[in-house]
């Protein structure tokens, strides 16, 4: 058992953060108040080989992995939380095509979404399919070296922005989840569409929009896996993604720490800095220990993706974790900060809007919990 | 010093002959010559395609230092004026030359610059060294620096002052490295020492962090540039006169290698050169947010003084970069300096801790700020700053 | 067009404590930086090298440890490093620098431009660049704002200090290069991973064929005497009480100090 990193990690980790500090950071109120997807920063994370952390070298990418792109994942979210969210949504294109792809796809589809040429979405959510991911209504009908796609999809990370989707549809409703299929579509196909991009309570500048297929022609060739192969599809990527969502969590959580010690440390009441009264210290050492609980699930998850051992139920664990986690946190950062964590001077008025989305996407916290309940009732009964 | 040219290599091609400010290289039986007019200025060594002139320098302990005598100034001039570092110069020049009991010069060089002599005479120069030509109307590193080196190799100052101008910088450590010399940049302090009579130059470094003082024993002439805006202006000395000495030199300006192809002047007041601002105010992070500077702004105006900022303030972008004042930034000493939401690294002091008057506010009692400030207000900046500028405008506007 | 940046490792000024106690410069802990003005000259000469082709080549003079600024350089995008490396470089003021930088340039060989940061964080003295083009006998551009090759000769415009100047010069030359030129690149992942196995050779005073009595102390002309802390001795007044009270003493102060 070895929790240091090594030295090559720890030379990349800095690269990353002196990036973030010098690029992310300054700007992160900005992009936030901005409403306008960040392409700067994103056209940076490609410049920076940041867009292909795990994606093998032959197709652009860095040949690390999973724990190398939760790290660097939670420093960018740290830094600033939207571009950090895109990093993580990037990846659910990404992650399908270098695990199901066929060497071809991967040529054409894996190269430019490893190196950030293009970015990359992920499209299952739809108006009655959520959580209920074998409820997908979008069809795909096939017509001899073609399908045709016809439905929508709604909230999709990247929607709109994104240039190439990996967008999950079903080939025969009959079958159900059996019969979801996993398709590459690229932006700009004829008959996909974007619809209005969501109003939400933080995130303004991360698109979220619904994608809309109207006969819509997708090359058979486009297919990942299999046909009806859609549903480990579905899965796998749900799974990396949890991580992706987890780290995210952790690094906002580390930021609102950060400003909750440094604004206690500086503000002064009764003559002495609050981080002098207990009241204050022992909501700084629950925070710490939150968080440094959610990192430790976060990256074991991530090791044994690596490792090639089953993560979901980890996956799961550290994604509910550290979300809620990620919630108390920011919260108690609020308090901490008293009238001013209320205002938008600073930057903890964010953190608290922000967290709550860590609790709702990539499978809502309740989720979560039936994933590991499901694991942990098949394990005993194997037992 | 010595030049010499290896008949070995020469092919009599002339290209040394356009480039000779002296008109002192003749071809004879199809070989260069040195005549006696050579002052071993160097300008011919690059321009020689066969490597046929040779420069070499003495080892240092083998200069004869008491061939050496007098101070000299490097006059900078602009439109006909001296740049006022040169006035300054020539003071502390005067004190140098005095303690040695030796003469002061100031060499002068440039296009139509002899209106300046009497102005050097009465600033205290007992000589001045006067060229005049077309092609040095505006600095240019080649031609000022072959000029300058044949006079001082022909001449042997013991000292040579230079402000510490992106001119007198550029200019300075080429001569210096041309002739072996010791050189010694940016000194805030100039003295002699008097056991050994050499010249002790005081300078910060480590961005102001330590002060160190120079000493250069063997090589000559000993080099200095100096900070601008450092050493007191000397008194104005009606009627003094100076001999003067001029050189021709015939400068072919197809032989000078840069050309000045544009000056662009910036306009607007907000080019407003902090260094002969005497009042400035600063914003430093305390400002929270760009848009604040107007408050800075708004008490500068009031002032008639210039904006500065901290380098925090510039590297996050809130304002453009030759408002920076510090180590990377500009070294300023106004009359008045009021530093607003400045903690005070020691790179922004570096570059105003010695104005003459500093006012800091700031709403940490412990800022380093604090330890440099002739007055300290602890407090916040958003109602101090604005109370400021609106007591001054009542009080300015009751006179 | 082969580019060479002369580079220095540097400690970062902006860490640097003084002591309380003592009075003295805190060194523990600062850490060591490429000097900031020498990364706006890494980034002009890869910016170059992008627009016409070439080679970028980083060297410093230093000990052993500035290998680490070099490796910096490389994950920035340099193709390659040279470490100029020997005890008989201690103690070099900033003639002895310029002639063992020319010297390894002079083993270099082949180069169109040199570029150097203005300045040096630590130093200041701005003296190094122009000191290399006197001894490599080539032209020198300072405080270069904008460069550009065209037709093999070099236009710069040159930041002054109430003005920019454009000016045009052959090559090879030199240019020292100020902070608003650029803002140097981060390096990326890739470039990391290339720096940590990059080949960095080290020249000594042999390979160059440098003159020891040119180098280090013995080939500095300038010895500093002495070192000590400025006085921060000013005795300063804090203002306190109401925020209309301290606005009214600090103009009375100010008058009666003759600065208003």
């Amino acid at each position: 058992m070895d929790f240091a990193f090594t030295e090559e990690q720890q030379e990349i980790f800095a690269a990353v953060r002196e990036f973030c500090d010098d690029v992310l950071k300054p700007r992160a109120q900005e992009v936030d108040e901005a409403g306008e997807y960040p392409w700067d920063n994103v056209r940076q994370l490609g410049k920076l080989d940041l867009m292909g952390i795990p994606a093998p070298e032959e197709y652009g990418g860095m040949g690390l992995g999973f724990l190398e792109w939760a790290v660097i994942g939670e420093l960018l979210s740290g830094a600033c939380t939207t571009t950090g969210a895109i990093y993580g949504a990037h990846m659910l294109a990404e992650y399908p095509i270098m695990h199901f792809g066929t060497d071809e796809q991967k040529q054409k589809f894996l190269a430019p979404l490893a190196t950030g040429e293009k970015i990359g979405a992920f499209g299952l959510t739809e108006p009655d399919a959520g959580s209920d991911a074998g409820n997908v209504q979008t069809r795909a009908e096939r017509d001899g070296d073609e399908y045709i796609l016809n439905g929508s999809k709604l909230f999709i990370s990247n929607g709109g922005d994104a240039e190439l989707y990996v967008i999950i549809a079903n080939a025969d409703p009959s079958r159900g989840m059996r019969g979801l299929t996993a398709f590459i579509v690229e932006k700009g196909t004829p008959g996909f569409d974007f619809g209005k991009d969501e109003q939400k309570m933080a995130f303004k500048s991360l698109s979220n929009r619904e994608l809309i297929f109207t006969d819509c022609r997708v090359p058979a060739a486009n297919i990942l896996h299999k046909e009806k192969g859609g549903f480990r599809v579905t899965m796998q990527t749900l799974a990396v993604g949890r991580i992706g969502m987890a780290v995210g969590a952790v690094g906002l959580a580390q930021a609102a720490y950060d400003a909750a010690v440094a604004y206690a440390q500086t503000r002064v009441q009764f003559d002495q800095p609050i981080s002098g009264f207990q009241a204050i210290q022992f909501k700084l050492a629950d925070m710490a220990t939150d968080i440094e609980c959610s990192r430790l699930l976060t990256y074991q998850a991530a090791w044994r993706k690596d490792e090639g051992l089953d993560f979901e139920k980890q996956a799961a664990m550290a994604k509910v974790f550290a979300s809620e986690a990620c919630s108390r946190v920011c919260n108690e950062a609020v308090q901490i900060h008293g009238g001013y964590g209320y205002t938008k001077e600073y930057a903890v008025e964010r953190y608290f809007r922000e967290a709550k989305l860590f609790e709702i996407v990539e499978g809502t916290s309740e989720i979560q919990r039936l994933v590991i309940a499901n694991r942990l009732l098949k394990e005993a009964k194997l037992r | 010093m010595s030049i010499y040219i290896d008949t070995d290599k020469c092919t009599g091609c002339k290209l040394c002959l356009n480039a000779c400010p002296y008109g002192a290289i003749i071809i004879e039986d199809g070989k260069a010559r040195f005549t006696e007019d050579c002052v071993m200025c160097g300008a011919c060594v690059s321009f020689c395609k066969f490597e046929a002139i040779i420069q070499a320098r003495p080892k240092k302990e083998a200069v004869d230092t008491s061939e050496y005598q007098g101070v000299w100034v490097i006059a900078e001039t602009h439109d006909g004026k001296f740049a006022e570092v040169t006035v300054e110069l020539l003071g502390e020049g005067r004190k140098l030359a005095e303690a040695l009991d030796e003469e002061l010069a100031l060499l002068l060089v440039g296009h139509e610059v002899e209106p300046l002599v009497p102005a050097a005479a009465a600033y205290g120069a007992d000589k001045v060294y006067l060229v005049e030509d077309e092609a040095l109307k505006h600095y240019r590193t080649g031609p000022f620096v072959d000029v300058m080196t044949g006079l001082i190799n022909k001449h042997k100052p013991e000292i040579v002052l230079i402000g510490a101008t992106s001119m007198g910088r550029d200019l300075a450590s080429r001569i210096a490295a041309r002739i072996g010399a010791g050189l010694t940049a940016d000194c805030t302090g100039l003295e002699i020492d008097p056991a050994e009579r050499l010249l002790l130059q005081t300078r910060p470094a480590f961005g102001g962090n330590i002060m160190a003082s120079i000493l250069c024993r063997q090589a000559r002439p000993q080099m200095a540039t100096v900070r601008p805006r450092v050493m007191k202006k000397p008194a104005l000395q009606e009627g003094r006169q100076a001999e003067v000495i001029r050189k021709q030199v015939s400068l072919n300006e197809k032989a000078i290698l840069t050309k000045i192809v544009e000056v662009i002047r910036e306009e607007g007041a907000e080019q407003v050169n902090l260094q002969d601002a005497e009042i400035i105010v600063s914003g430093g992070r305390g400002l929270r947010a760009p848009e604040n500077f107007a408050m800075i702004r708004e008490l500068a105006g009031v002032l008639g003084g210039a904006v500065g900022a901290s380098r925090a303030t510039v590297d996050a972008g809130w304002i453009p970069a030759y408002h920076q004042v510090g180590q990377t930034g500009k070294t300023v000493q106004p009359k008045l300096y009021i530093a607003c939401g400045i903690s005070g690294a020691v790179q922004h002091l570096a570059g105003m801790s010695s104005s003459d008057c500093i006012v800091a506010i700031n709403s940490d009692p412990d800022a380093p700020i604090f330890d440099v400030a002739t007055y300290g207000i602890v407090g916040d900046l958003f109602e101090v700053v604005p109370a400021l500028t609106a007591a001054l405008k009542n009080e300015f506007g009751h006179q | 067009m082969n580019f060479i940046v002369c580079i220095k490792q540097v400690p970062d000024t902006t860490e640097v404590r003084i002591d309380p106690e003592t009075n003295t410069l805190v060194r523990e802990g600062v850490p060591s930086i490429i000097n900031p003005f020498d990364e706006n000259a890494i980034e002009a000469a890869l910016q170059l090298k992008e627009k016409h082709g070439g080679k970028v080549m980083v060297i410093t003079m230093g000990p052993p440890q500035a290998e680490k600024a070099l490796r910096e350089a490389v994950a920035m995008g340099a193709d390659e490093a040279i470490l100029i490396s020997d005890r008989a470089f201690a103690g070099s003021d900033t003639l002895a620098t310029s002639y063992t930088l020319a010297q390894a340039i002079r083993r270099i060989g082949d180069y169109d431009l040199i570029l150097c940061g203005k300045q040096a964080f630590d130093g200041d003295t701005a003296q190094v660049g122009p000191g290399l083009a006197e001894q490599l006998g080539i032209p020198q551009v300072t405080y270069a704002i904008e460069a550009e090759i065209e037709d093999k000769g070099l236009r710069v415009k040159r930041l002054l200090e109430d003005r920019f100047e454009v000016v045009e010069t052959r090559l090879p030359a030199l240019i020292t290069c100020v902070k608003q030129m650029n803002e140097p690149r981060h390096a990326g992942l890739k470039g990391v991973m290339k720096a940590r196995k990059a080949e960095i050779p080290t020249w000594t005073a042999e390979d160059i064929q440098a003159d020891t009595a040119r180098c280090g102390l013995d080939g500095s002309p300038t010895n500093v005497v002495r070192i000590f802390t400025p006085e921060r001795g000013r005795e300063g007044e804090r203002l306190e009480g109401e925020c209309s009270e301290v606005v009214h003493t600090l103009i009375q102060r100010l008058r009666e100090a003759k600065v208003l």
